[in-house]
C-alpha cells in the first residue's frame, strides 16, 4: 500500500475536523498541540506512560476467545479485547493517563472533564487523585441519575461532580459546560477530553493515547491464530474505543472495520444516537463531523439506553473513514444490545458494559454473514458493573420475587 | 436578488457599523452596542425590544440567533435562547426580525450566531438573505479566521461586515489576524470567560485594546461582563465601543420593554460626553 491511513495528525481528516471554537480557547489548544508534539518526541514521556500502563492500569489487557458466545454468531471465531479488565473498568484510563501526564508537563494544577456514562469521569478523577490535581467533572443531570454509582465513585476519589441542567441534560450539554469552564479558567486548568471528538488536537491526541488497544490486539490475535482477523468491531459513541482498536488495522485492507452506533428504539425512529447512519455533516463541539441535527443546524437530542453512546456527534476521523469507505458504521438497537449483554453474561461469565454490548450485538449478525471460517476481534471496551441498575430494571432482576429471565 | 441600496452596505463602501463607531468617537464618546436574542420572549416582542434599543440610545444592534449549544454564553442568555428555541425559533425568523427592525430604525443590525446554523442554511444563501433584509453583517463567536474561508468569501462578495473575536490570551499574530480579517469592528473579549454581568470588568480589557491598537485596529469594541453606565464610561475611555448583552436580556426578562428602555437610556448616558467626566 503506497499511502498509509495511519499517519493523519489533524486538524483535518479529509473534510472533517478543524477548530470551531471561541478565540479565547485557541491559545490553550495551541499550547496543548505544541506540548503534545514535544511529549510525543520525548522518550521519557513515553516511558512514564508505559510504566503507568503496566503497573497501574494492568496493561497489556488480555484477549479472550469466547466459543460459547460465538456459537450464536454462525460459528465464527470471536475474540474479545478485554479493556473491561483495566483499572477503573474501561478503556478510558488509557487516554486519561496520557492527558494527565501532559497536564503535569504543562504545569497546570486543575483538570476538568465531561462524562456521559461516568467512565471517563471516573478515569479522570482517578488520575487526578494519583497525580494530586484538582478535578471537576461535568455530567448531564439525566446521566447522574442513571449512572449514580459512578457519581459516588468520582466523589469518593475526591472529584467535584457538577450535574448539568441545561439543554438535554446529557453528555453534549456536559461538554458545553466543560468548555465554558475552560474558557473561564484556562490559565490554571487543562481540559481532559474523553473522546476522539472536539477541536484539534483532541481527536488525534485521544486516538494516539487509545491506539495501544489495537497495537496490542493485532499482535495478540496474530499470536493466537496465526493471521489477522477478518473483521474488527467496536461500539461508537464519540468513538474513542473504536478508533483505539481500528487504528492499528487501517493499513490492513483485508481486515473489515465495523463500528456499531446506538440505534436506540431503532434508527428509523426519532429516538437513537446513530450519528453516521442518520446524520449529516455539521459542526458540534469544535469540529466538523457527522451530526444529528435539524434543518436549521440545531443539534437534535440523541437517545440510547447506554449513557456512553448517547451523543449526537462522532469523532471526525470516523466521519472520514466512513466517507472513504474504510470503515462501516451500523446501528444496533437498545433491545439488541441488552440481549447481547445477557448472552455474553450467560455463555461466558463476562458482564459487558451496555456500550460494549452494542459491539457484541452487531458481531452476532456479522458472524452469521461471514460464516464459520471467519475470525472477528471485538473491543470489549468496558465492564457492566456500572450498568447493574439499568440491567436490573430492564430484565426485572431487582424486585423482590423477580423471576429469572 | 432584491437588494435595497438604502439598506445594507454594498461592496466597496464603508461599513455602516464602522462609520457609526467613528462618528461616536468623533463626538467625544463611543458606540454603545446592545445584544438581544431573536425570539425572546416571543418573536414579535424581540423585534419590539430591538427597536426600543435603537430608540433609547443604542448605536448598533447585535441580534443573537438562538442555538442549542451556545458555548460562549452564560446562564442569562442561555435561558433566553433556550426559551426561544422551545417556542419554535427558526433561522428564517432571524432574517425576518432583521428586516422588521431595519424597516423601523436606521441603526445597523449585526447578527451574532454560532456557525453550524449558517453552515446548514448555506453560507452564501444566508449572506444574500441577510443583505436583502438590511442586515449589516455577522459576529461569529465560534468561527475563527483560520477556518472562515467560506464566510470571508461571502462577506467580501456582499459587503457584509464580519466581526471576529480577540481574547486576552490571543498571541500578537492572532490579534493581527483578527484585525485584518474583521470588517466593522473587532470584538475584544474583556476577560477570559463567557457572557454575563460581572462586578468589575477585567483590567485585561484595557491591555487587550492597547495590543489591538498596536497591530492596527481602529475600531475595537469591548464585550463580556458589562452591565452598568459606569462600566460603559470606563471602557469607552480607551475603547471604541462597549457591548452589553446579559444585562439587557435580564432587564427585558424581568420588566419587559419599559425596563429594557430605561436601562438602555442609562447605558447610553454612559457612552456620551466622556470629556466632561474627565
Amino acid at each position: 500500500m503506497s499511502t498509509s491511513l495511519r499517519t493523519e495528525t489533524g486538524p483535518y481528516f479529509g473534510d472533517f475536523g478543524g477548530r470551531f471554537v471561541p478565540e479565547s480557547l485557541v491559545a490553550a489548544l495551541d499550547e496543548l498541540t505544541n506540548e503534545y508534539a514535544l511529549a510525543r518526541q520525548d522518550p521519557a514521556f513515553a516511558a512514564e506512560l508505559m510504566q503507568l500502563h503496566h503497573s497501574y492500569t494492568g496493561r497489556p489487557s488480555i484477549i479472550t476467545e469466547v466459543p460459547r458466545f460465538a456459537a450464536h454468531a454462525g460459528g465464527a471465531r470471536i475474540i474479545l479485547k478485554r479493556e473491561d479488565l483495566n483499572h477503573t473498568g474501561s478503556h478510558k484510563i488509557n487516554n486519561v493517563l496520557g492527558q494527565a501526564l501532559l497536564t503535569k508537563r504543562i504545569g497546570k494544577s486543575r483538570v476538568i472533564a465531561e462524562t456521559g456514562a461516568g467512565q471517563h469521569g471516573v478515569a479522570a478523577a482517578t488520575a487526578a487523585a494519583l497525580f494530586g490535581l484538582d478535578c471537576v467533572v461535568y455530567m448531564g443531570e439525566v446521566d447522574t441519575e442513571r449512572q449514580a454509582l459512578n457519581v459516588a465513585r468520582m466523589r469518593l476519589l475526591g472529584a467535584e461532580v457538577v450535574p448539568v441542567k441545561t439543554g438535554s441534560r446529557t453528555l453534549k450539554d456536559a461538554i458545553n459546560e466543560a468548555m465554558r469552564d475552560w474558557v473561564t479558567n484556562v490559565e490554571t486548568t487543562n481540559y481532559i477530553f474523553g473522546t476522539v471528538a472536539g477541536p484539534h488536537p483532541f481527536p488525534a491526541m485521544v486516538r494516539d493515547f487509545q491506539k495501544i488497544i489495537g497495537v496490542e490486539a493485532r499482535q495478540q490475535v496474530l499470536d493466537l491464530t496465526g493471521r489477522l482477523p477478518d473483521a474488527v468491531t467496536a461500539c461508537v459513541g464519540g468513538g474513542s474505543n473504536a478508533m483505539g482498536i481500528f487504528h492499528a488495522f487501517l493499513d490492513d485492507p483485508e481486515v473489515a472495520l465495523v463500528g456499531y452506533e446506538a440505534g436506540g428504539d431503532g434508527a428509523e425512529t426519532l429516538r437513537h444516537a446513530a450519528t453516521i447512519t442518520k446524520g449529516r455533516p455539521g459542526i458540534l463541539h469544535g469540529a466538523r463531523s457527522f451530526l444529528l441535527q435539524d434543518e436549521d443546524g440545531q443539534t437534535v437530542e440523541s437517545h440510547s439506553i447506554s449513557a456512553g453512546l448517547d451523543y449526537p456527534g462522532v469523532g471526525p476521523e470516523h466521519a472520514w473513514l466512513a466517507s472513504i469507505g474504510r470503515a462501516t458504521y451500523l446501528p444496533v438497537t437498545d433491545d439488541e444490545a441488552m440481549s447481547a449483554l445477557r448472552l455474553l453474561s450467560r455463555t461466558e461469565g463476562i458482564i459487558p458494559a451496555i456500550e460494549s454490548a452494542h459491539a457484541l450485538a452487531g458481531t452476532l449478525d456479522l458472524g452469521k454473514q461471514l460464516g464459520p471460517d471467519a475470525t472477528i476481534l471485538v473491543n470489549l471496551s468496558g465492564r457492566g458493573d456500572k450498568d447493574m441498575e439499568t440491567a436490573g430494571r430492564y430484565f426485572d432482576l431487582l424486585d423482590k420475587g423477580a423471576e429469572q429471565v | 436578488m432584491n437588494i435595497d441600496a438604502g439598506h445594507g452596505p454594498t461592496t466597496g463602501t464603508t461599513s455602516t457599523v464602522e462609520a457609526t463607531i467613528i462618528r461616536r468617537r468623533s463626538e467625544g464618546g463611543g458606540a454603545l452596542i446592545g445584544y438581544l436574542p431573536v425570539g425572546f420572549p416571543t418573536l414579535s416582542e424581540s423585534i419590539d425590544a430591538a427597536v426600543a434599543l435603537a430608540h433609547n440610545g443604542v448605536d448598533i444592534i447585535e441580534l443573537g440567533l438562538p442555538y442549542t449549544d451556545p458555548v460562549m454564553d452564560g446562564p442569562v442568555i442561555q435561558a433566553a435562547t433556550q426559551q426561544a428555541l422551545a417556542n419554535g425559533f427558526r433561522l428564517r425568523h432571524g432574517i425576518e426580525a432583521v428586516a422588521a427592525i431595519t424597516a423601523q430604525v436606521n441603526v445597523p443590525v449585526l447578527v451574532m450566531t454560532y456557525w453550524n446554523p449558517i453552515l446548514q442554511y448555506g453560507v452564501d444563501r444566508f449572506a444574500d438573505d441577510l443583505l436583502a433584509a438590511g442586515g449589516a453583517g455577522l459576529i461569529t463567536p465560534d468561527l475563527i479566521p483560520d477556518d472562515a474561508a467560506a464566510w470571508v468569501g461571502a462577506s467580501t462578495r456582499t459587503g457584509l461586515d464580519r466581526v471576529f473575536l480577540a481574547a486576552p490570551s490571543s498571541s500578537d499574530d492572532r490579534l493581527r489576524q483578527a484585525v485584518d480579517a474583521s470588517r466593522g469592528f473587532v470584538y475584544a473579549v474583556s476577560t477570559m470567560g463567557i457572557t454575563g454581568a460581572r462586578g468589575d470588568v477585567d483590567s485585561a480589557a484595557r491591555v487587550l485594546v492597547d495590543r489591538l491598537r498596536a497591530v492596527g485596529s481602529t475600531s475595537a469594541c469591548v464585550g463580556l461582563g458589562i452591565s452598568t453606565p459606569e462600566q460603559v464610561r470606563e471602557i469607552l475611555a480607551y475603547a471604541d465601543g462597549a457591548i452589553v448583552g446579559s444585562a439587557l436580556v435580564k432587564a427585558l426578562s424581568d420588566g419587559g420593554v419599559p425596563a429594557l428602555a430605561a436601562l438602555t437610556r442609562d447605558l447610553a448616558a454612559g457612552a456620551r460626553d466622556l470629556r466632561p467626566a474627565n
